[in-house]
Parts: C-alpha cells; structure tokens; sequence
C-alpha cells in the first residue's frame, strides 16, 4: 500500500469517526453557552479553545464533521444515483440521439458557474442543509454521466459484451451486469474526489450564509463567526480552517492512492 | 475549419437559449412579488397593480421572456426593481472590478504555477518534485475564503501593508486600485495555481514521453532545449484548456472572494440582489456569466481546432 493512500485513509476515517462519535460524546454539549470562558484559545479544558459564546470548538468541530459528511455524502450520491444511469444508458446508445441529448445536457450544466448557481438556489428557495444538498448534488450528475460514459465506451468494444449479446441480453442488462463492475473503480475514485468538492462547497454556502442553519454547527458558519474576530481570537478561524483542509487533503489522497492502487497502469503515468 | 466552426456556432447558440430558459424558469418559480417586497406587507392593492406594471410583471411569462432575450440581444438588461437604474450600467461598473481581478488572480495563478510545474516535471520523482506535488495537494485542499481570512490577518492587520477590504476605486490611480485588488487576487489564485501545477506537470511528463522529444535530443539538443522548443508548445494544449476554464471560474468564483473583502464586484452585486429581491439583475447577471463560461469555452475549442486538425474530425 503506498503512503499516500495511508496518510489519506488516515485523515477520511478520523473525520468520519469523529463525526459518529459525535452522536454518543462530545467533551462539552456543542450548543451550551458559557460566557465567562469566551474566546480561549487551546488549553487543557477546550482542546480548541472556546468562540465568543463560550461554545467549545473541540464539540463543535466534531458535531461540524458529521454536517459536512453528509451534505457532501447525499451530494455525491445524487449524483452517482442520477449520473451514473445516464452516461450507462449514452454509452449503450453511442452515436445515437439518447447519446448526443445526455452529453448535451452535460455541457450545458458544466456551463453554468456552479457556485452562483448553488448561491442562487439556495437563496431563491431557502437556506438550509437540504438545499445546499440538491444544489451541490446537481452539478454532480453529469461529473458522473461523464465518467461513467467514458468509462464504458472501451468495455462496449470487448468481446465480452459481443458474447454477452449473442447470448440474448439486452442493453440495460449488460450495462448492469458487465459494464458497471468494469467502471466500479474508476466510479469510487471520482465518488472520493467529489466528495472532497462536496465538503468544500458546503463550506463555501454555510459560510455565506446558505448551508445548515444554526444551531446546527458547520464549519463554514463558524469561519463566518471568526471574520470579525480574526485580530483577537486567530483560532476561531485556524480550527475550522485547519478541520477543512484536513479532511478535504485527507479524502484528495485518498482518492489519489486509490487510483493509483485499483489501476496499476496509471502509476508508470505518473499523473 | 469553417464546417466545424459553424456547427459549434449552432451548438453555442442552442447552449445560450435553453441556459436563458433554465435561469429565467428559476427565478420565475422563486417565491415572493418583488413588487409587494418593494412597497412592504402595508401596501394597498391598486398602488401594488400599478407598481406591476409599471415593472411589467403583469405580462405573461412568455411575453416577459422574449422581451427580457430581445432586450439583451441589444444590449438592454433591464431595469433594476430597487435602484430604477439600468442593469446593464450596473453590470458595466461592477465588471471594471470583477474583470481586471479575475484577470490579476489569473496572472499571478499562471506566474506561480508555471514555474512549478515545470520544474516538478523536471525533477520528477526527485525530492524537488515530490515538494512541489505536496505543496499543490494542500493549495487544492485549501478553501480560498479562508485563505482570504488569513492574508487579512498576517498582511492587513499584523503588518498592515495592504487594508482589509475595501475597493480604493480606479480614479485613485492604478497603483492604488491594483494594491487594493492584491489580496483578493492572491486568494483566488493559490487554489488555481495548485491545480494549474498538476496539469502543466503531467502535460509535460506526457509530452516528454513521445518520440520527438528523444529525436530533438538525438539531433544533439539539451534535455533544457529540447523541452523548451519542442516540449513546452506540445504541453500547453490541456494547459490552455484548464486556462480558459479558470478564467470563467475566476469570474464567478470571485462572488466569495468578493464577500471577505468587500468587494464592489458582480459577486456581491448578486448577493444584494438576491436578498432584496431585484430578480431581473440576479437573472441577467447570471445570465452574463452564463455567457461568459460558454463563449470562452468556445473560443478555446476553436483555438484547439486551428492548432490540432484531428481535433475538427472528432466532434
């Protein structure tokens, strides 16, 4: 195993375990105000110091994982539950009108500045985790449609597939039974890279306002809190920036190391 | 070339004409009047109807979208519901911010990444690369309003070179618009340019494995010659594609950038409208940028063709 699927499988299962451990303990309760201890930076009571309420952010930063992983989890498997039948159904009619209108309509929502986009759909219907869910996961379908069509061209082309017609299935059966567990690896690196976007967009909307609504934690929210109090308390935006960036670096090596692991040929590309 | 050119004509005008469809359906279902949000829940009924016409929000739809598309196709964007100035006009000042950073992040993206990238591919597998890789791995990772957060603490607030915010405006001279745009600039840049690495890195490992590269260097040329004459021209055809990409990113991607810093750009523009309900500036900002994304994607492809013929064959 190489030392970037380590160090990223490392850093995705401590985010995640600290997300579902989140559920039973967390040092302190993540909502309860203590004025007197605001703003402390990390000590041996809150591991990363206190907000301007007193909130303990070691809680919150735990709390704040699980909104991120499942924004960015149910974003990701919009676009695999959508995406994936898509570019599997264009690729079993390549050349054909399906083809041409779902690699159309791939462009077209590429076209569009996906952040704006997310912005203007969840200010438009309210802000909130489920909007910032849909917005994100759209712009995940035809990532996916994409992938997977390009994917399952080449395994159109193999003698399988012919032996596969000959012996009377129909497309949708192949595409299920012989293309999909050929592009399963290539699925589940893309699944770990959007996922990482997932999280960093989520961030981008609950920081301006448009992700889960308080009292839910987020990280993004809390970097909101600490922009008027970057001068005196540098850790309100350190801890939750530091938080991102982990888990994002964590699921990016993650998905590299995958690659590299699920598909050999890759590894001599260097790429 | 002009077969092909037309046909991506054909394709970016269907493009543009169901994307103006999409935007227009979006803001048309999004709940509230903006004429009842403009007068407040006291307003009378009749003062409400003549405010909507007066807006022209008593057409039918259909009649609101061809005239909203006859207008912009001539340059008209509307009328903001809030301010009663044309949108166009806004649009024009805010651009003169949101342009000339999209423009500076994408300078000091390529002046950074360039450099980078080159040398990482040079070194590959070696600890100079293996350096430049992790570097870029962690500016990926890096969430650019965040990023923005920090400057302003390190480089506004500790050192005070640069202020916090704020845009000095171009009648100050360039020096002190272009000083206020610098950290806003470098913001948006670091993520882009981590990406902008990886691709000119693999672009030029790609390239450096093809057989003109071990003829230029049979014929006596330098691994440095080699990779600068022959090399470099063969890499940059994905690097420019990631290029034109960023720029339309960068466009956009400054609606964050443009909310630390307070930025009076087409980002925040949006997110005034947004919240005060002047929907014809969202829907034709949108529809700006919209046009922006597809038109330099266009280019770029056409650029493609003229440099790759094999490219006109495929599409």
């Amino acid at each position: 195993m190489s030392r970037t699927l380590i160090l990223g499988g490392a850093l995705s299962v401590l985010v995640v375990l600290a997300a579902l451990t989140s559920f039973i303990w967390t040092p302190f309760e993540h909502t309860a105000m203590n004025i007197p201890a605001k703003l402390q930076t990390p000590n041996g009571t809150h591991w990363f110091g206190t907000d301007h309420f007193g909130r303990d952010m070691f809680s919150m930063i735990m709390v704040g994982a699980r909104t991120s992983i499942a924004v960015a989890f149910v974003a990701v498997g919009i676009g695999i539950g959508l995406g994936v039948p898509l570019g599997l159904w264009a690729a079993a009619r390549q050349g054909g009108w399906v083809d041409e209108v779902i690699m159309r309509g791939n462009d077209l929502i590429f076209a569009f500045p996906s952040l704006v986009i997310a912005i203007l759909i969840t200010a438009i219907f309210g802000a909130g985790a489920i909007n910032a869910i849909i917005a994100i996961g759209i712009f995940n379908i035809p990532v996916f449609a994409r992938v997977t069509r390009g994917g399952a061209l080449p395994i159109w082309a193999r003698e399988f597939i012919l032996a596969a017609r000959v012996a009377g299935k129909g497309a949708a059966r192949i595409s299920y039974e012989h293309v999909l567990p050929n592009i399963a690896n290539l699925l589940i690196v893309q699944a770990t890279i959007q996922f990482s976007l997932g999280i960093l967009a989520e961030a981008a909307l609950s920081y301006v306002g448009l992700g889960a609504q308080p009292p839910t934690p987020s990280w993004g929210r809390m970097l909101a809190d600490a922009q008027t109090l970057v001068s005196i308390a540098p850790h309100m935006a350190l801890v939750p920036g530091f938080a991102i960036i982990l888990t994002v670096l964590g699921l990016n090596l993650l998905g590299d190391g995958l690659r590299d692991a699920l598909d050999p040929k890759l590894r001599v590309a260097g790429v | 070339m002009l077969r092909y050119t037309l046909k991506r004509l054909l394709s970016l005008m269907i493009s543009l004409a169901i994307a103006s469809l999409v935007i227009f359906a979006v803001i048309e279902v999004a709940p509230g009047d903006p004429a009842s949000f403009m007068l407040g829940i006291n307003a009378q009924e009749d003062t409400l109807a003549a405010l909507r016409a007066e807006l022209g929000l008593d057409q039918s739809k259909l009649q609101r979208y061809l005239g909203w598309v006859a207008g912009m196709l001539q340059g008209d964007f509307g009328t903001s519901y809030q301010y009663r100035t044309p949108v166009a006009q806004m649009i024009g000042d805010r651009l003169w911010v949101s342009l000339p950073l999209a423009i500076y992040a994408l300078t000091l993206s390529t002046l950074i990444a360039f450099p980078a990238g080159i040398y990482a591919a040079a070194r590959r597998g070696k600890a100079g690369d293996i350096g430049v890789m992790g570097a870029t791995q962690i500016g990926v990772a890096i969430p650019n309003f965040w990023f923005a957060m920090m400057l302003v603490l390190v480089f506004a607030i500790n050192l005070r070179w640069f202020s916090a915010g704020g845009f000095a405006g171009w009648d100050k001279g360039t020096f002190a618009a272009l000083k206020s745009l610098t950290l806003p600039a470098i913001a948006l840049a670091l993520p882009q340019a981590a990406i902008l690495a990886r691709v000119m890195r693999s672009a030029l490992l790609d390239v450096m494995g093809e057989d003109f590269m071990r003829t230029a260097r049979a014929k006596g040329l330098t691994r440095a010659q080699a990779l600068r004459r022959h090399g470099l021209r063969n890499a940059m055809i994905p690097v420019l594609t990631i290029l034109g990409l960023q720029l339309s990113f960068l466009l956009a991607g400054g609606i964050i950038i443009e909310q630390v810093f307070y930025l009076p750009g087409l980002g925040r523009l949006i997110f005034q409208s947004i919240s005060a309900r002047d929907l014809i500036v969202v829907e034709s900002v949108t529809m700006l940028l919209v046009f922006a994304v597809i038109v330099v994607n266009f280019l770029v492809d056409l650029a493609y063709a003229a440099v790759d013929p094999r490219l006109r064959a495929r599409t």
